[in-house]
C-alpha cells in the first residue's frame, strides 16, 4: 500500500486528535456563534415582563418533575399548530428562559400559550388528579405539591443566580423575594401591592390553590403555569389571524 | 486490585480519603437536602473502596512479569457493571413505558412519578449501561490492536469507577428531583464537575497507552474511542456551563437561554448520539466483527471516508431538532442539508460492516453472537436512513412531537447500540476469562431472538402511534376545522403504548438472560485450550490483528 496522507495521520496520535477537533468544531462554531451577535435572532419587545419569585419558584417545579419530558411549549410555524394551540412562539418569549422548556415530546399537549385559558381552580383539580378533570388522561397525580410548603428562604438565591446569568433583576426584587412570593399568592395582603409595584400590573395575583394563609409548591406551579404565553403580547401583534390574548381576570 | 505498585496504593489511598472528605463536606452543607444526600453516598463508595484497598495494602509487591501481560482486571468489573447498568436502565425504562398506558404504576409518589424516572431510564441505559460498555470494550480494545499494556494500573480503576459514581449520583439525583432539564445531560452541576475531571483522566490514559503502541499505525477502531473521548468531553463542558443558586445546593441555572440554549441543548444532544451512541459503539463494531467473523475489514478508504464522514458532518445536524421553532431559518436548513448528507458516511460504515461478512455468511448462520453484530449493522443502516429523513422539514412537520421520534431512538439504541454490545461482550467475556467458549451458546441464542422480536414490537408499535397521532392532530374537517382534539389522539395512542412496554419488556428479559450466561461463563471452569486465549503477545513487531485489506 501506499503511503497515503492518511497513513502518516494514523501514525501520529496528537495530529489524529488535532484533526478530529478541527473536523468537530466547525459545525457548532458556524451555527451557534452567530446566535449571540445578529441582532434579529431575538425579537427586540418593550412589554417582555420578568417571572415573579413565585413563579420562577414554580419554573423549578416544572423542571424538576421533568413536566418537559412529555408537554412541549414552542407552537410552530405550522397552521394545525397556531389553530391548535394560539399564534405560533417567538424567540423574543423565552428570552429569560434559563434553561429552555421547548421540549421535544407531546404525549400531553403544548403548553406555551396555556396560561389564563384555565382557571386556577382548574389547574389545582387537574395537577391533584389529572383523571378527575379528563378521565382518558395518562399524566401522573400531583397532589401532594398542595400539601409541601414552598421553601421561600432560597428564593433571593434564585433571583441572584438568574442575574448572574443574564435576567435583569433589581436588588430590590431580589431583596423582596420572599415576601414577594408570599403577597402573589395572598390577594389582599400587605405584601401582595409590592408585587404589581416591582413586575408590573399585569402580574396575576391570587391565592392560587385557594389557601391564601400559606404559600405551596401547588401555588407555585399554577401561578407559572399562568404566566405561561403572557409576558409579552408580542406574538399577538402583526399576526395573520388576529387573535387575543387569553385574558386571567375574565 | 493486587497489581497495583505501592506507589499506585499510595496515590489510591490519598484520592479516596479526599473523596471521603468530600462527602463529609457535602454531607454538612447539604444536610438533609439532595446534596447531602450525595454527600452520604459518595463518603460511603470512598470507605468502602478504602477498606478494599486496605485488604491488599499490606500485600507483596506485584510480579513483574505483569508487565508482559495484559491488564484485564479493570475490564472484568466494567463487564459486571455494564450488565448491572442494562438491566436497571431497561426496568426503569418498561416501568415508565408501564406508567404511560396505566398512569396509577407510579404508586401517587412523587419520586417514580413519569417526569422522574424518564432520565433515569436515559442515563442508566446510554451511561450506564452504554457508558461502561465503551470504558470496558475499549481498555481492552485498545491494548489488542496497539499491542500494549494499559499506561499504569490506578488510572484505570479511577476511570471506571469514577464514571460509576457519576452514574450513580446522577441518577439517583432524578428520582430526588435533581436536575437540570436539560436532555440525556440532566445531571446537576457537581456531578458534571465530577465527570470532567474522570473524563480528563480516561483521556491522558488512552493517550498514554495508545504512545506505548507497538503498532505504528493507530487502528481504525481507536479512531473513533479518540473522538468519542475527545468530542463527549466538548460537548459536555459548554452544554453544561451553569451557575449554582449557592454551593450548599443542587439547584442551578444554565448560563444559555431561550434560542441559543435550544441550540446549545441539541447541538449537545444529537452529537451524544453521534459520539456516544455512534462513535464509540463503530469502535466495537471495527474491532469485534471482524475478529468474530475472523474476516479483515472489507475497506480500508471506505472506513477513512466514513469517520471523517461522521466526525465533520454530525455536528452540524443537532438543528434539525428545532424544525419550524423560533430557531432561525438559516441554522435549520443547514442543519436539515447536514443530516440529509450524514446518510453516506452511516452507510459507508454499516456496508463496510455487512461486506466483511461476505465469505463468513454460514457463521451468521451458526453463531448467534456474530448474528448479533450483523443485526447491529443491519439496525444502524436502518435507524440512519430514517434519521436523515426524519430531519427533511416537511417530513419532520408530521413526526416531530410524536412517539415517531421514540421509535426511531429506539431502533438505534436497541437495534444498534445495544446488539453490538451483547455481541461484542459475547466475545470479550470468553476472551478474558480464558473460556473456550460462552456457558450457553442455546442462552446466547434465546437472547438473540428476545432482542430481535422485542425491537421489532417495540419499534412497529411506536411508529403506527407516532404516525397515526401526527396525522391526527393536523386532520382537517370539509368546513377547515381541525377535526381531533388532543385527548382523541391519546386515546388512540393506548394499544401502542401496551405493545410498546410488551416489547420493552423481552428485550429486558433478554439482558437478563445474557447476565445469567455470563455469570456462569465465569463461574464454571473451562479452560481455554491456550492459556493466553486468542490474544496476540505485547510483541515487538506489527502482526496480524484484523487489519483493513490492503
Amino acid at each position: 500500500m501506499t503511503d497515503t496522507p492518511h497513513r502518516k495521520l494514523e501514525r501520529s496520535a496528537t495530529g489524529f486528535m488535532l484533526a478530529i477537533v478541527a473536523a468537530a468544531s466547525v459545525g457548532g462554531l458556524v451555527e451557534i456563534a452567530p446566535l449571540f451577535t445578529i441582532d434579529d435572532t431575538v425579537e427586540n419587545v418593550k412589554d417582555m415582563r420578568l417571572y415573579t419569585p413565585l413563579e420562577l419558584a414554580g419554573r423549578d417545579i416544572y423542571v424538576r418533575e421533568g413536566c418537559y419530558a412529555c408537554h412541549s411549549q414552542m407552537i410552530r410555524t405550522l397552521r394545525d399548530d397556531v389553530e391548535r394551540y394560539g399564534p405560533y412562539s417567538l424567540a423574543v418569549e423565552s428570552k429569560y428562559d434559563h434553561p429552555m422548556l421547548w421540549g421535544s415530546k407531546r404525549t400531553g399537549p403544548d403548553l406555551a400559550r396555556i396560561g389564563g385559558k384555565y382557571s386556577d381552580f382548574w389547574h389545582v383539580a387537574h395537577l391533584s388528579n389529572p383523571r378527575d378533570v379528563v378521565p382518558e388522561s395518562n399524566m401522573p397525580s400531583y397532589r401532594w405539591l398542595a400539601t409541601t410548603p414552598l421553601k421561600l428562604s432560597n428564593l433571593p438565591l434564585m433571583l441572584k443566580a438568574q442575574r448572574t446569568v443574564g435576567v435583569p433583576y433589581t436588588d430590590e426584587m431580589i431583596a423582596n423575594a420572599s415576601a414577594d412570593a408570599r403577597g402573589q399568592s395572598a390577594p389582599d395582603s400587605e405584601q401582595s401591592a409590592g408585587v404589581s409595584e416591582r413586575y408590573g400590573e399585569a402580574t396575576q395575583v391570587s391565592a392560587f390553590d385557594g389557601v391564601a394563609t400559606n404559600v405551596t409548591e401547588m401555588d407555585a406551579l399554577v401561578a407559572y403555569l399562568q404566566v405561561l404565553g403572557q409576558l409579552t403580547k408580542a406574538a399577538y401583534e402583526n399576526t395573520a389571524a388576529p387573535e387575543k390574548m387569553p385574558d386571567p381576570n375574565n | 486490585m493486587g497489581q497495583l505498585t505501592s506507589g499506585e496504593r499510595d496515590l489510591a489511598g490519598a484520592v479516596l480519603v479526599f473523596m471521603a472528605i468530600m462527602g463529609v463536606a457535602m454531607a454538612a452543607v447539604g444536610g438533609s437536602e439532595p446534596l447531602g444526600i450525595h454527600g452520604v453516598m459518595v463518603l460511603l463508595c470512598s470507605v468502602g473502596l478504602l477498606f478494599v484497598l486496605m485488604s491488599t495494602a499490606f500485600g507483596p509487591a506485584p510480579d513483574p512479569a505483569r508487565l508482559g501481560k495484559y491488564y484485564d482486571d479493570p475490564i472484568k468489573v466494567g463487564v459486571g457493571f455494564t450488565l448491572a447498568w442494562a438491566v436497571f436502565g431497561m426496568l426503569i425504562g418498561v416501568w415508565a413505558a408501564a406508567q404511560l398506558a396505566w398512569p396509577a404504576l407510579n404508586f401517587d409518589t412523587s419520586w417514580a412519578s413519569f417526569g422522574r424516572i424518564r432520565p433515569a431510564h436515559t442515563s442508566g441505559v446510554i451511561f450506564g449501561f452504554g457508558g461502561n460498555a465503551l470504558i470496558t470494550t475499549s481498555y481492552h480494545v485498545v491494548q489488542r490492536t496497539s499491542r500494549a499494556r494499559l499506561a499504569d494500573q490506578f488510572s484505570p480503576w479511577f476511570v471506571l469507577l469514577g464514571f460509576n459514581l457519576f452514574c450513580l449520583i446522577a441518577v439517583s439525583g432524578y428520582f430526588l428531583g435533581v436536575t437540570q432539564s436539560k436532555e440525556y445531560a440532566e445531571a446537576e452541576w457537581y456531578a458534571d464537575i465530577w465527570l470532567v475531571v474522570v473524563w480528563v483522566a480516561y483521556f491522558v490514559l488512552y493517550v498514554r497507552t495508545l504512545a506505548r503502541r507497538k503498532e505504528p499505525h493507530i487502528y481504525v477502531a481507536n479512531w473513533y474511542y479518540m473522538a468519542f473521548i475527545i468530542v463527549v468531553a466538548i460537548l459536555h463542558i459548554v452544554n453544561n456551563l451553569a451557575v449554582p443558586i449557592s454551593f450548599t445546593q443542587a439547584k442551578s441555572y444554565t448560563i444559555w437561554a431561550g434560542v441559543q440554549d435550544s441550540m446549545v441543548q441539541w447541538w449537545y444532544g444529537h452529537n451524544a448520539v453521534a459520539f456516544f451512541l455512534t462513535a464509540g459503539f463503530l469502535a466495537m463494531l471495527y474491532y469485534y466483527l471482524p475478529k468474530r467473523a475472523e474476516r479483515p475489514i472489507f475497506s480500508y478508504r471506505l472506513s477513512i471516508l466514513s469517520f471523517w464522514g461522521i466526525t465533520f458532518f454530525y455536528m452540524w445536524a443537532g438543528s434539525h431538532h428545532l424544525h419550524y421553532t423560533a430557531l432561525p431559518h438559516w441554522v435549520q436548513n443547514l442543519g436539515m442539508t447536514f443530516s440529509v448528507m450524514l446518510l453516506v458516511p452511516s452507510w459507508a460504515s454499516a456496508g463496510n460492516a455487512l461486506l466483511t461478512l461476505n465469505g463468513a455468511w454460514h457463521k451468521v448462520r451458526d453463531d448467534a453472537t456474530l448474528r448479533f453484530m450483523m443485526m447491529a449493522a443491519f439496525f444502524y443502516g436502518l435507524s440512519t436512513f430514517e434519521g436523515s429523513f426524519l430531519a427533511i422539514r416537511p417530513v419532520n412537520s408530521l413526526s416531530h412531537y410524536t412517539d415517531w421520534t421514540v421509535g426511531h431512538v429506539h431502533a438505534g439504541a436497541l437495534g444498534w447500540v445495544a446488539m453490538i454490545t451483547f455481541g461484542s461482550l459475547y466475545t470479550l467475556v470468553p476472551s478474558i476469562w480464558k473460556r473456550e467458549r460462552m456457558y450457553s451458546a442455546a442462552l446466547v441464542e434465546v437472547h438473540f431472538w428476545l432482542a430481535l422480536v422485542g425491537t421489532l414490537i417495540y419499534v412497529f408499535a411506536m411508529w403506527n402511534s407516532g404516525i397515526i397521532q401526527g396525522l391526527m392532530w393536523r386532520t382537517y374537517s370539509e368546513d377547515n376545522a381541525l377535526v381531533y382534539s388532543f385527548v382523541d389522539s391519546l386515546v388512540a395512542m393506548y394499544p401502542y403504548y401496551i405493545a410498546r412496554a410488551f416489547g420493552g419488556l423481552l428485550f429486558l428479559i433478554g439482558a437478563i438472560v445474557a447476565s445469567y450466561n455470563v455469570w456462569m461463563t465465569v463461574r464454571t471452569p473451562n479452560p481455554a485450550p491456550s492459556p493466553t486465549g486468542d490474544d496476540l503477545p505485547i510483541g515487538e513487531h506489527a502482526g496480524a490483528i484484523p487489519s483493513a485489506a490492503e
